[in-house]
């Protein structure tokens, strides 16, 4: 360790194998001062502009905000708020397109600016040594900050790392050819850049902070240097142009000559880096009180009139960037956000500046051509010697082809960081990063899949085992109960037997079977339609009650042992009858005028008159397959019955009550 | 406004195929050149016979596999194919020779394996292969150079002799081959192969009029030529230097080995390096990316066994030339040898 601090304070570094020279593209945009745009019509800010969860939504449409206030609060783990980028009324929130490969719609907050650039209310800090670590971090998190070059990852989680950090790396390399806002930035606010670091200092206490930068921004470099004078724990690093030097991974490399473990994060290495605009945030969110709603975006490209990088307030349009910085479109324009090499293609320029915009890109068809047609594969391995991580893309390519997964794993496919240089020298124009992203997709979805199978198979087999247990219980209760009957009983029984026998049970099967049927398609109906449809209810009600029939008729079957008791429970069924066909009628009538006005009212009734119904129908199925099947059936059922249908009807009316006591109209 | 869209990146280092095989072509010239002046015009003439069979070849089976003919020939491996064969056959073989090499390479071992980029043979070296097993007598009437001749020969003789057999005034070719002396001459690495056999030394057998002061007449000029195109090729980034280098440093290893344990019937370092096909294989040949190895280590250790089965067929072995078989089977231990020389990727295994 001390070697090593020696040697990274004596300036070495350690190449990264592999990378690319791709034309550097960045005088165009980095010769002039950072503008500001005039405030546009509208402004569109997506809720997620982050890797994790977005905030609840506090606004409403219609709402004044001004500038700086929070429209989202942080919920979960890993959710950053966004922010008013101006003052001015919310127009709407609605999906919108989001700043992503896909363009799928994000919610987003749209705002009407009222050209008054009215700030909300500011907390700031003047001397950071008086506020403490959570506080710190506090303030971090509510101004939305998430890293600014690229992935988004919010902010105030990696400075809350329990991990001891050695090294605090500011990445301020920016290889991505065309783009030139941390060049600027650095140059205008290495002041405010440096006040960042200090303030991740103060949080993470990391033995070392290093900026690396790439040789070909000298003035940044110079800028950065004198800024950093006064901290002697604060290195500026000038690293070799070659891309991905910006590589999180790589840059870690160069500075530190230590890899991130496959699948492991700096930290578990005790490093941790920041994009230099995500530092400048920091410092603007500490000292100012301003949340994030601007960032530098560099405007370039040879369809653009005056290349250049602005301060965009995001979610300021695509457009309107285009627009103020003049662009004459060519046939078949392609407008990238991001660089030529990592940077995706917009289907369309109606899309917000999101945190992670760093450049927006209109090239010709002469300085970056179009791609040409794939040819064939000829090992010529040129992909291998540019690939930064020491990746085989050729044979990496041949089993994406032929979707052998497997070999793509075993090949490190996830190790890929898509940095598009193994494409970029592809002799045979092959679209290797493509095939790879391809392949993660599909191996992440089949993963998946699998995890799905997995759970389902458990499931089955846990209900397989469940059943196999009950009908075994069920088995030994057969064998065992004959030993227990007194030769009293067992008569008893033949007598039942005997009873129920003339009468045919089919139909008592077949009714329950119908009525199971009945049953499991109305709830499937009603897990389909939120109205369930009332014939069919009515028909479920129809069989439920010619169940109710048979069960009388049963019981009149069983006649010789009538009690009194036995007529009770018989009166109360007749009652419980006549209240399902009340309701049944009732219920047709209301699937004609779904209107009426004793709906509700009738509604309940007949709910709890089916409910009774139902009861006393599984009772009589219950019953009759148990007489049928079970011959060890008490034969004085009646008692027991009466008691049931008396307790179904006590439990409906109770329902009932609580119904009612639950709604008041 | 109706965008394109397109997956990244959206540069391209205008690197292509056909580039590279132009290149590849271009890089044989300086050695071409010296052929031509040392063998003879013959060398152009199976030059533009092998250009033109394997052009129709690879158009008749692009026709045949409904592809796009130009795509395949525009993309300049065929030719390429066909110049390493054109360069590797005596330059007055008679013209079936090279028809038959270039549809063996072309039809067989390229496109029969699925085209460019699927052929797991290298197609010139197996085509040479064939025909110096099919036709031993055609395959091995290297002529002498020209200043050895007792017969100066003519664009006009030459072109009769590869399609008739014989010239305008009636020599046949092993007349042809004849020099000053009277002596039919073989190629230098046969010569000294033989003469060992015999019982002389090196130096001895160096006496003859067919050596130079280091090897063979004429024979240093083409390797130079070669090394010449090579150093290019490597200066371009079209071939890595793993595969020349271990390739050159194994047999110059492997030569300076056998002549120190026996000096008197080992030609030594410089011998070996300018004699026959080394130059032509370690830069045109092994380097082939298709059936070479492809990683770093692979390369290496590809190379190093070319070298070694240089030296142990050209020493031991029943051919005066091994360069063919060397790389042939290699070719077929590459599978093998790319599985095991997977490099290390960044954040995997033991880290400094």
């Amino acid at each position: 360790m001390e070697k090593l601090l020696e040697q990274i304070k004596h300036g070495t570094v350690w190449p990264f194998p592999g990378g690319v020279h791709p034309p550097q593209q960045k005088s165009q945009s980095n010769s002039e001062k950072i503008t500001r745009l005039p405030l546009p019509d509208k402004l569109v800010v997506p809720l997620k502009q982050h890797i994790g969860a977005h905030g609840k939504l506090i606004v409403d449409k219609g709402d004044y905000v001004q500038k700086g206030q929070a429209l989202t609060s942080p919920t979960a783990n890993w959710s950053v708020p966004v922010h008013a980028p101006t003052s001015g009324t919310i127009l709407e929130i609605a999906p919108s397109p989001s700043a992503h490969p896909s363009a799928l719609p994000e919610l987003s907050v749209i705002i009407k600016p009222d050209g008054k650039d009215t700030w909300c209310q500011r907390q700031q800090v003047s001397n950071i040594k008086t506020i403490d670590h959570d506080e710190l971090i506090n303030i971090i998190h509510q101004a939305g900050i998430s890293g600014m070059g690229g992935a988004g990852f919010p902010t105030y989680v990696k400075a809350n790392t329990d991990k001891k950090i050695d090294f605090f790396i500011v990445n301020a390399v920016e290889c991505e050819p065309y783009i030139t806002a941390d060049d600027v930035l650095m140059r205008e606010h290495a002041v405010e850049v440096v006040q960042g670091i200090e303030i991740m200092q103060q949080l993470l206490q990391p033995t070392l902070c290093i900026v690396g930068i790439e040789d070909n921004k000298p003035q940044a470099i110079s800028a950065m240097q004198k800024a950093a004078e006064h901290n002697e724990h604060i290195i500026i690093q000038s690293v070799p142009t070659v891309y991905p030097s910006g590589g999180e991974k790589q840059l870690i490399k160069l500075l530190t000559n230590q890899e991130v473990p496959s699948g492991g994060i700096p930290a578990d290495i005790g490093v941790l880096v920041h994009n230099t605009g995500t530092l400048f945030a920091i410092q603007q969110a500490v000292y100012e009180g301003k949340p994030l709603i601007e960032r530098v975006v560099t405007v370039t490209g040879n369809t653009i009139h005056k290349p250049g990088n602005v301060w965009a307030l995001l979610g300021t349009e695509i457009k309107h960037l285009l627009d103020c910085q003049g662009f004459s479109p060519v046939p078949q324009q392609r407008v990238v956000m991001g660089g030529p090499m990592m940077g995706f293609t917009l289907p369309t320029v109606r899309i917000g500046v999101v945190k992670t915009t760093n450049c927006i890109l209109a090239p010709d068809h002469n300085e970056l051509a179009e791609p040409g047609d794939e040819k064939a594969c000829i090992r010529c391995s040129a992909c291998a010697d540019a690939c930064p991580v020491s990746l085989l893309p050729q044979q990496m390519q041949w089993f994406a082809k032929s979707k052998e997964y497997e070999k793509l794993q075993e090949h490190n496919l996830f190790d890929c960081i898509e940095c598009g240089a193994c494409s970029y020298v592809c002799p045979s124009e092959i679209p290797l990063v493509q095939y790879y992203r391809v392949a993660k997709v599909e191996i992440k979805e089949q993963q998946a899949d699998k995890i799905k199978a997995d759970r389902a198979k458990e499931r089955f087999d846990a209900r397989k085992e469940r059943l196999e247990r009950e009908q075994a219980e069920r088995q030994n209760r057969h064998k065992r109960k004959p030993t227990t009957k007194s030769a009293d009983e067992k008569q008893k029984v033949a007598d039942a037997l005997a009873r129920v026998k003339p009468k045919s049970d089919k139909d008592g099967e077949k009714s329950a079977v119908a009525a199971a049927i009945a049953r499991a398609k109305a709830k499937k109906q009603q897990g389909e339609q939120l109205e369930p449809d009332n014939s069919d209810v009515a028909k479920e009600r129809a069989i439920r009650k010619q169940q109710a029939r048979q069960y009388k008729e049963e019981k009149e079957s069983q006649g010789s042992s009538e009690s009194t008791d036995d007529k009770k429970s018989a009166v109360a069924a007749a009652i419980a009858r006549a209240k399902a066909k009340k309701a049944a009628q009732q219920n047709s009538a209301e699937s004609q005028d779904e209107n009426t006005d004793s709906a509700p009212v009738d509604d309940k009734k007949a709910a709890v008159a089916a409910a009774i119904a139902r009861a006393k129908a599984k009772k009589a199925a219950q019953q009759n397959s148990t007489e049928s099947q079970d011959e060890n059936t008490d034969s004085s059922p009646a008692d027991d019955k009466k008691a049931a249908v008396a307790a179904a009807i006590a439990r409906a009316k109770e329902k009932k009550r609580q119904k009612e006591g639950n709604n008041p109209s | 406004m109706k965008l394109t869209m397109a997956s990244s990146p959206h540069n391209h280092s205008q690197k292509s195929l056909s580039k590279m095989m132009l290149s590849v072509i271009a890089a044989c010239i300086p050695g071409f050149i010296a052929q031509v002046i040392f063998f003879g015009t013959g060398v152009i003439i199976q030059l533009v016979l092998a250009l033109i069979c394997v052009s129709v070849f690879e158009a008749i089976i692009m026709v045949l596999r409904k592809r796009s003919i130009f795509a395949a020939l525009s993309d300049g491996s065929a030719w390429l194919t066909g110049v390493l064969l054109a360069l590797s056959i005596p330059p007055l073989a008679p013209w079936w020779v090279i028809v038959i090499g270039s549809f063996f390479a072309i039809v067989m071992v390229k496109q029969l394996y699925g085209g460019l980029g699927f052929n797991l043979f290298n197609p010139a070296m197996a085509a040479y292969v064939l025909l110096l097993v099919s036709f031993p007598v055609q395959m091995t009437a290297w002529m002498p150079v020209t200043e050895l001749l007792s017969q100066p020969t003519t664009l006009a003789q030459q072109l009769s002799i590869i399609f008739h057999n014989f010239t305008s005034t009636g020599f046949s070719l092993e007349q042809m081959r004849t020099t000053v002396d009277g002596m039919t001459m073989a190629t230098p690495l046969d010569t000294i192969k033989t003469d060992i056999a015999h019982g002389l030394t090196v130096t001895e057998s160096m006496q003859k009029p067919i050596f130079g002061e280091w090897a063979g007449l004429g024979w240093v000029w083409v390797n130079l030529g070669f090394l010449l195109g090579g150093v290019y090729l490597l200066k371009s980034k079209i071939i890595n230097w793993h595969i020349p280098i271990s390739m050159l440093v194994s047999l110059a290893l492997c030569s300076a080995i056998g002549y120190v344990a026996n000096p008197g019937t080992e030609p030594g370092i410089i011998f070996h390096l300018f004699s026959g096909a080394t130059m032509l294989g370690a830069f045109f040949i092994a380097t082939d990316p298709v059936s070479a190895s492809t990683t770093n280590k692979g390369r290496l250790i590809y190379g190093a066994i070319i070298g070694l089965l240089i030296y142990l067929i050209r020493t031991f072995g029943g051919y005066p030339d091994a360069l063919a078989f060397s790389v042939l089977l290699l070719n077929m231990a590459v599978p093998l040898i790319d599985y095991y020389t997977q490099p290390r990727t960044y954040g995997h295994g033991e880290v400094k």
